[in-house]
Protein backbone atom coordinates (compact mmCIF):
# COMPACT_ATOMS: atom_id res chain seq x y z
CA UNK A 1 0.00 0.00 0.00
CA UNK A 2 2.82 2.16 1.04
CA UNK A 3 4.46 1.32 -1.97
CA UNK A 4 2.28 2.07 -4.20
CA UNK A 5 1.53 5.66 -3.05
CA UNK A 6 4.77 6.24 -3.11
CA UNK A 7 4.89 5.02 -6.46
CA UNK A 8 1.85 7.21 -7.72
CA UNK A 9 3.84 10.20 -6.35
CA UNK A 10 7.05 10.25 -8.45
CA UNK A 11 5.78 12.96 -10.61
CA UNK A 12 6.15 15.16 -7.72
CA UNK A 13 9.23 16.80 -7.49
CA UNK A 14 10.44 19.83 -5.18
CA UNK A 15 8.82 22.18 -7.57
CA UNK A 16 5.36 20.59 -7.98
CA UNK A 17 4.72 19.94 -4.17
CA UNK A 18 4.15 23.20 -3.35
CA UNK A 19 1.29 23.37 -6.23
CA UNK A 20 -0.34 20.72 -4.68
CA UNK A 21 -0.27 21.52 -1.22
CA UNK A 22 -1.37 24.96 -2.25
CA UNK A 23 -4.10 23.41 -4.03
CA UNK A 24 -5.43 21.27 -1.13
CA UNK A 25 -5.81 24.44 1.06
CA UNK A 26 -7.61 26.01 -1.24
CA UNK A 27 -10.31 23.55 -1.57
CA UNK A 28 -9.00 20.08 -1.59
CA UNK A 29 -10.40 19.23 -4.75
CA UNK A 30 -7.50 16.08 -5.61
CA UNK A 31 -8.14 14.38 -2.43
CA UNK A 32 -6.63 10.94 -2.07
CA UNK A 33 -9.17 7.74 -1.54
CA UNK A 34 -10.24 7.24 1.58
CA UNK A 35 -8.87 3.72 2.01
CA UNK A 36 -5.27 5.21 3.07
CA UNK A 37 -7.28 7.94 5.25
CA UNK A 38 -10.39 6.14 7.11
CA UNK A 39 -11.77 7.97 9.67
CA UNK A 40 -10.99 5.81 12.32
CA UNK A 41 -7.14 5.15 11.18
CA UNK A 42 -4.80 6.59 13.48
CA UNK A 43 -1.97 9.05 12.78
CA UNK A 44 0.78 10.46 14.81
CA UNK A 45 3.05 13.42 14.25
CA UNK A 46 6.48 11.83 13.79
CA UNK A 47 9.79 12.88 15.47
CA UNK A 48 11.15 15.91 14.46
CA UNK A 49 14.29 14.32 13.56
CA UNK A 50 12.34 12.07 11.35
CA UNK A 51 11.39 14.79 9.46
CA UNK A 52 12.32 15.51 5.65
CA UNK A 53 11.19 19.16 3.96
CA UNK A 54 9.66 19.97 7.08
CA UNK A 55 10.26 23.63 6.41
CA UNK A 56 7.47 23.48 3.40
CA UNK A 57 5.10 23.24 5.71
CA UNK A 58 1.93 25.56 5.54
CA UNK A 59 0.42 26.99 8.83
CA UNK A 60 -2.44 24.07 7.96
CA UNK A 61 0.13 21.18 7.64
CA UNK A 62 1.24 22.61 10.98
CA UNK A 63 -1.95 22.87 12.57
CA UNK A 64 -2.79 18.93 12.32
CA UNK A 65 0.89 18.31 13.42
CA UNK A 66 0.00 19.89 16.75
CA UNK A 67 -3.07 18.02 16.96
CA UNK A 68 -1.65 15.03 16.20
CA UNK A 69 1.06 15.17 19.06
CA UNK A 70 -0.76 11.83 20.63
CA UNK A 71 -2.20 9.12 18.34
CA UNK A 72 -5.41 10.42 17.03
CA UNK A 73 -7.97 9.18 14.57
CA UNK A 74 -8.31 10.70 11.56
CA UNK A 75 -12.12 11.62 12.20
CA UNK A 76 -11.27 13.25 15.57
CA UNK A 77 -8.28 15.12 13.63
CA UNK A 78 -11.12 16.88 11.39
CA UNK A 79 -13.34 17.90 14.05
CA UNK A 80 -10.46 19.34 15.97
CA UNK A 81 -8.71 21.04 13.59
CA UNK A 82 -12.07 22.62 12.12
CA UNK A 83 -11.15 21.37 8.00
CA UNK A 84 -13.40 19.53 6.16
CA UNK A 85 -12.24 15.99 5.54
CA UNK A 86 -11.19 16.01 1.84
CA UNK A 87 -8.84 18.96 3.03
CA UNK A 88 -7.44 17.10 5.89
CA UNK A 89 -7.14 13.83 3.96
CA UNK A 90 -4.52 15.53 1.16
CA UNK A 91 -3.02 17.54 3.59
CA UNK A 92 -2.22 14.21 5.88
CA UNK A 93 -1.38 13.23 2.29
CA UNK A 94 1.11 15.47 1.73
CA UNK A 95 2.66 14.70 5.82
CA UNK A 96 2.88 11.30 4.86
CA UNK A 97 5.21 12.52 1.83
CA UNK A 98 7.38 14.43 4.20
CA UNK A 99 7.74 11.66 6.49
CA UNK A 100 5.92 14.60 8.80
CA UNK A 101 2.99 11.92 10.12
CA UNK A 102 3.02 8.38 10.96
CA UNK A 103 -0.18 6.41 10.05
CA UNK A 104 -0.29 3.85 12.10
CA UNK A 105 -1.86 0.17 12.09
CA UNK A 106 -5.35 -0.41 12.97
CA UNK A 107 -5.41 -2.73 15.67
CA UNK A 108 -8.03 -5.07 14.07
CA UNK A 109 -7.81 -5.26 10.04
CA UNK A 110 -10.64 -3.41 8.13
CA UNK A 111 -13.51 -5.04 7.74
CA UNK A 112 -12.82 -7.49 10.55
CA UNK A 113 -14.81 -8.03 13.27
CA UNK A 114 -12.85 -7.45 17.13
CA UNK A 115 -12.11 -10.53 18.87
CA UNK A 116 -15.04 -11.44 21.03
CA UNK A 117 -13.16 -10.49 24.19
CA UNK A 118 -13.06 -7.07 22.90
CA UNK A 119 -16.93 -6.97 22.41
CA UNK A 120 -17.47 -8.18 25.59
CA UNK A 121 -15.70 -5.76 27.49
CA UNK A 122 -16.90 -2.86 25.38
CA UNK A 123 -20.55 -3.90 26.45
CA UNK A 124 -19.31 -4.10 29.91
CA UNK A 125 -17.65 -0.80 29.43
CA UNK A 126 -21.03 0.96 27.89
CA UNK A 127 -23.29 -0.77 30.76
CA UNK A 128 -20.97 0.76 33.85
CA UNK A 129 -19.48 3.60 32.68
CA UNK B 1 12.24 10.55 21.58
CA UNK B 2 9.43 7.85 22.15
CA UNK B 3 9.18 5.17 18.99
CA UNK B 4 6.41 6.28 17.71
CA UNK B 5 6.15 3.08 15.46
CA UNK B 6 5.82 0.75 18.20
CA UNK B 7 3.08 2.30 20.05
CA UNK B 8 -0.72 0.35 19.50
CA UNK B 9 -3.69 2.01 18.92
CA UNK B 10 -7.05 0.82 20.76
CA UNK B 11 -9.25 -1.01 18.82
CA UNK B 12 -11.72 1.70 16.91
CA UNK B 13 -15.10 0.44 16.42
CA UNK B 14 -16.95 2.31 13.82
CA UNK B 15 -20.82 2.51 14.44
CA UNK B 16 -23.12 4.17 11.93
CA UNK B 17 -26.67 5.84 13.89
CA UNK B 18 -28.99 5.82 10.74
CA UNK B 19 -32.42 7.10 10.55
CA UNK B 20 -35.31 9.53 9.09
CA UNK B 21 -34.91 13.45 9.50
CA UNK B 22 -35.99 14.15 12.86
CA UNK B 23 -35.61 10.20 14.08
CA UNK B 24 -33.28 11.52 17.06
CA UNK B 25 -29.65 11.04 15.57
CA UNK B 26 -28.13 13.78 16.88
CA UNK B 27 -29.85 13.43 20.02
CA UNK B 28 -28.62 9.71 20.43
CA UNK B 29 -25.11 10.40 19.29
CA UNK B 30 -25.12 13.15 21.35
CA UNK B 31 -26.28 11.63 24.96
CA UNK B 32 -24.35 7.96 24.45
CA UNK B 33 -21.11 9.97 24.27
CA UNK B 34 -18.60 12.83 23.50
CA UNK B 35 -19.95 14.37 20.51
CA UNK B 36 -17.81 16.84 18.15
CA UNK B 37 -18.83 17.81 14.59
CA UNK B 38 -17.21 16.80 11.65
CA UNK B 39 -17.80 18.55 8.52
CA UNK B 40 -17.13 17.07 5.10
CA UNK B 41 -16.72 18.71 1.60
CA UNK B 42 -18.23 17.65 -1.57
CA UNK B 43 -18.66 18.52 -4.25
CA UNK B 44 -22.91 18.69 -5.71
CA UNK B 45 -22.68 17.61 -9.30
CA UNK B 46 -25.77 19.15 -11.61
CA UNK B 47 -27.51 16.33 -10.50
CA UNK B 48 -28.16 17.51 -7.08
CA UNK B 49 -28.08 21.51 -7.97
CA UNK B 50 -31.88 21.86 -8.48
CA UNK B 51 -32.97 20.19 -4.96
CA UNK B 52 -30.72 22.68 -3.17
CA UNK B 53 -32.05 25.53 -5.19
CA UNK B 54 -28.56 26.52 -6.87
CA UNK B 55 -30.94 27.54 -9.62
CA UNK B 56 -28.52 30.09 -12.30
CA UNK B 57 -25.14 28.88 -11.13
CA UNK B 58 -22.83 26.87 -12.66
CA UNK B 59 -23.23 23.26 -12.43
CA UNK B 60 -20.63 22.10 -9.81
CA UNK B 61 -20.70 23.74 -6.23
CA UNK B 62 -19.23 22.90 -3.07
CA UNK B 63 -20.83 22.09 -0.26
CA UNK B 64 -20.37 21.74 3.60
CA UNK B 65 -21.94 18.72 5.03
CA UNK B 66 -22.00 18.27 8.42
CA UNK B 67 -22.24 14.67 10.18
CA UNK B 68 -22.51 14.04 13.98
CA UNK B 69 -19.96 12.52 15.52
CA UNK B 70 -19.48 10.82 19.22
CA UNK B 71 -16.45 9.17 20.94
CA UNK B 72 -17.04 6.77 23.76
CA UNK B 73 -13.40 5.25 25.27
CA UNK B 74 -13.46 1.86 26.55
CA UNK B 75 -10.67 1.16 29.17
CA UNK B 76 -7.45 1.28 26.99
CA UNK B 77 -8.57 -1.33 24.76
CA UNK B 78 -11.09 -0.24 22.51
CA UNK B 79 -13.03 3.56 21.36
CA UNK B 80 -16.77 3.49 19.80
CA UNK B 81 -16.70 5.74 16.63
CA UNK B 82 -20.46 6.76 16.11
CA UNK B 83 -20.94 8.46 13.23
CA UNK B 84 -24.83 9.90 12.50
CA UNK B 85 -25.46 9.88 8.62
CA UNK B 86 -26.52 12.54 6.89
CA UNK B 87 -30.21 12.82 6.34
CA UNK B 88 -30.75 14.37 3.21
CA UNK B 89 -31.27 11.96 0.19
CA UNK B 90 -28.82 13.90 -1.92
CA UNK B 91 -25.92 12.96 0.53
CA UNK B 92 -26.03 9.42 0.54
CA UNK B 93 -22.73 8.88 -1.52
CA UNK B 94 -21.54 10.21 1.85
CA UNK B 95 -22.77 6.46 3.51
CA UNK B 96 -20.76 4.43 1.47
CA UNK B 97 -17.12 5.92 2.98
CA UNK B 98 -19.04 5.65 6.24
CA UNK B 99 -20.11 2.15 6.18
CA UNK B 100 -17.19 0.49 4.89
CA UNK B 101 -15.40 -0.94 7.93
CA UNK B 102 -18.52 -0.22 10.41
CA UNK B 103 -19.39 -2.82 12.93
CA UNK B 104 -22.56 -2.42 12.52
CA UNK B 105 -25.59 0.66 12.38
CA UNK B 106 -28.72 1.28 14.12
CA UNK B 107 -31.45 2.46 12.41
CA UNK B 108 -33.57 4.79 14.65
CA UNK B 109 -37.54 5.30 13.89
CA UNK B 110 -40.04 7.12 14.38
CA UNK B 111 -43.38 5.57 14.99
CA UNK B 112 -44.83 8.97 13.36
CA UNK B 113 -42.85 8.46 10.03
CA UNK B 114 -41.75 4.90 10.15
CA UNK B 115 -41.52 4.55 6.17
CA UNK B 116 -38.52 7.51 6.92
CA UNK B 117 -36.67 4.41 7.88
CA UNK B 118 -36.66 2.49 4.92
CA UNK B 119 -33.74 3.64 3.00
CA UNK B 120 -31.44 3.19 5.66
CA UNK B 121 -32.59 -0.54 6.00
CA UNK B 122 -32.60 -0.98 2.57
CA UNK B 123 -29.08 0.13 2.48
CA UNK B 124 -27.69 -1.81 5.27
CA UNK B 125 -29.84 -5.03 3.85
CA UNK B 126 -28.01 -4.76 0.51
CA UNK B 127 -24.31 -4.33 1.97
CA UNK B 128 -25.14 -6.78 4.50
CA UNK B 129 -23.96 -4.24 7.53
CA UNK B 130 -25.74 -5.70 10.44
CA UNK B 131 -27.99 -3.54 11.79
CA UNK B 132 -30.75 -2.93 15.25
CA UNK B 133 -33.75 -0.81 14.76
CA UNK B 134 -34.19 1.45 17.93
CA UNK B 135 -37.94 2.63 18.00
CA UNK B 136 -36.87 6.16 19.41
CA UNK B 137 -39.95 6.43 21.91
CA UNK B 138 -39.26 10.69 23.33
CA UNK B 139 -42.65 11.28 22.38
CA UNK B 140 -44.26 9.01 24.79
CA UNK B 141 -46.70 8.24 22.61
CA UNK B 142 -45.72 4.47 21.71
CA UNK B 143 -48.20 4.28 18.76
CA UNK B 144 -46.64 0.28 17.56
CA UNK B 145 -46.00 -2.59 19.28
CA UNK B 146 -42.39 -4.14 18.60
CA UNK B 147 -44.46 -6.83 16.52
CA UNK B 148 -46.20 -4.42 14.41
CA UNK B 149 -42.86 -2.02 13.71
CA UNK B 150 -41.00 -5.42 12.69
CA UNK B 151 -44.28 -6.04 10.20
CA UNK B 152 -44.54 -2.61 8.83
CA UNK B 153 -40.72 -2.28 8.35
CA UNK B 154 -40.29 -6.44 7.00
CA UNK B 155 -37.77 -7.25 8.78
CA UNK B 156 -35.70 -10.19 8.48
CA UNK B 157 -36.73 -12.20 12.08
CA UNK B 158 -33.13 -11.88 13.35
CA UNK B 159 -32.77 -8.39 13.36
CA UNK B 160 -33.37 -6.97 16.88
CA UNK B 161 -35.89 -4.31 17.21
CA UNK B 162 -35.88 -2.30 20.35
CA UNK B 163 -37.16 0.63 22.07
CA UNK B 164 -35.22 3.32 23.36
CA UNK B 165 -35.16 6.96 24.17
CA UNK B 166 -32.79 8.70 22.59
CA UNK B 167 -32.57 11.33 25.15
CA UNK B 168 -31.51 8.96 27.65
CA UNK B 169 -27.42 7.95 27.56
CA UNK B 170 -28.42 4.34 29.63
CA UNK B 171 -31.43 3.91 26.96
CA UNK B 172 -29.00 4.69 24.13
CA UNK B 173 -26.00 2.80 25.03
CA UNK B 174 -28.30 -0.22 25.80
CA UNK B 175 -28.91 0.03 21.77
CA UNK B 176 -25.41 -0.21 21.18
CA UNK B 177 -25.27 -3.31 23.24
CA UNK B 178 -28.26 -4.92 21.45
CA UNK B 179 -26.05 -3.66 18.38
CA UNK B 180 -22.78 -5.85 19.38
CA UNK B 181 -24.96 -8.33 21.00
CA UNK B 182 -26.28 -9.10 17.40
CA UNK B 183 -22.94 -8.88 15.55
CA UNK B 184 -21.66 -11.60 18.09
CA UNK B 185 -24.43 -13.51 17.45
CA UNK B 186 -24.05 -13.17 13.94
CA UNK B 187 -20.38 -13.96 14.26
CA UNK B 188 -20.57 -16.86 16.60
CA UNK B 189 -23.60 -19.02 15.53
CA UNK B 190 -24.55 -21.40 18.21
CA UNK B 191 -21.91 -20.53 20.41
CA UNK B 192 -23.27 -16.89 21.44
CA UNK B 193 -24.11 -16.18 25.03
CA UNK B 194 -25.10 -12.99 25.59
CA UNK B 195 -23.26 -10.89 28.43
CA UNK B 196 -24.85 -11.12 31.80
CA UNK B 197 -26.60 -14.12 30.89
CA UNK B 198 -25.58 -17.21 32.98
CA UNK B 199 -24.31 -20.57 31.93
Amino acid sequence: MRADHDDAHQWLDADAGPLVRAYAVTGGRARPGAGLFDLVTYVVAAPAGQRRNAVHLQPEHRALLEHAREPISVAELTSRAGFALGVVRVLLADLLDEGAVIRMAPAVAPGHVPDDDILQAVILGLRHA
Amino acid sequence: MRDDRARSVPTAIKILVAGGFGAGKTTMVGTVSEILPLHTEEVLTSASTHSDDLSGVEAKRTTTVTMDFGRITIGDSAVLYLFGTPGQDRFWFLWDELAIGALGAVVLADTRRLADSFPSIDYFERRRVPFVVAVNCFHGNQQFEIPAVRNALSLDPDVPVVLCDARDRRSGREVLVTLIEHVRALTLGQAHTAVGTPG
